[in-house]
């Protein structure tokens, strides 16, 4: 049973050291999303479904697309064709494929072996997660709310293109 | 729930930490540099969840939750950014931009 948390662990430490060696950052990115997948387990096995949601949620899903549209952004021009084709050979999903692979196995052990692991103490409900939230953390809520919302037009006004010359 | 000791949960939380230093330290793109630096956060949300789940209590989840507001904005402003040096210098090599004279 405790088995799972150290494969899961064993691949998440194997994918992050991959990301940090690899050369595509397309490669980098596959291999982030399967160790941030490998972490959303983790979190999953230690009791703490809702931030396991929130990972896969926002973290695999919503940041990692922001990266790799800015790789689409930055890959411009006719060499990004050949690179294309490069991207469909097998040597750039197999290794994904193989860590993500186990993680599956894993999930469905964990779902189908251990039933009892959803209602049982120790495991922090997002019920409770969330009368905390709004509760006595109601000005980390707010704060966290701000900063989205001066990240995103910070974002915006950077990535506006500008004008050519001001008019003045 | 499983009962993973509390050492262990932190020893992974260190690993992938010091594995994101090593790879802001180490590369010179700034693609790389901004990838690890979603490692190190993620570690860090993962040394909550750790101690959260340690004492049984929310805590740890809302504290994540704040650092992956904290992440989206900087990944955000940071991908921007670095679309902005690309259009100016034409490089995301960190060290052929390191004069910034404006």
């Amino acid at each position: 049973m405790e088995i799972t948390f150290y494969i899961a662990a064993f691949v998440a430490i194997i994918s992050t050291a991959m990301v940090i060696t690899q050369l595509n950052p397309v490669h980098a990115l596959l291999y982030l999303i399967v160790s941030l997948l490998s972490v959303a387990l983790i979190f999953f096995l230690l009791g703490a479904p809702f931030a396991a949601a929130l990972e896969v949620l926002i973290y695999a899903g919503a940041i990692m697309v922001l990266f790799v549209f800015v790789v689409m952004m930055l890959n411009l021009g006719e060499k990004s064709i050949v690179q294309e084709n490069r991207w469909l050979t097998p040597n750039m999903w197999i290794g994904p494929g193989i860590l993500s692979f186990i993680l599956l196995i894993e999930l469905i052990y964990v779902l189908e072996k251990e039933n009892s692991l959803l209602s049982s103490a120790g495991m922090v409900e997002p019920q409770q997660v969330g009368r905390a939230l709004f509760g006595p953390y109601l000005l980390a809520a707010e704060l966290a709310a701000m900063l989205l919302l001066a990240g995103l037009v910070g974002a915006y006004h950077l990535g506006r293109r500008e004008q050519e010359e001001d008019p003045e | 729930m499983i009962s993973i000791p509390l050492e262990h949960g932190l020893y992974l939380a260190a690993a992938l930490f010091l594995l994101g230093l090593m790879g802001i330290l180490g590369r010179r793109n700034l693609i790389f540099m901004l990838m690890s630096l979603e490692i190190m956060l993620n570690a860090t949300g993962l040394a909550f969840i750790v101690a959260g789940a340690r004492w049984g209590e929310a805590e740890g989840q809302i504290f994540f939750m704040l650092i992956l507001t904290l992440a989206a904005a900087e990944v955000a402003i940071g991908l921007a950014l670095i679309l902005l040096i690309y259009r100016h210098f034409g490089t995301l090599d960190a060290d052929r931009i390191s004069e910034m004279r404006g």
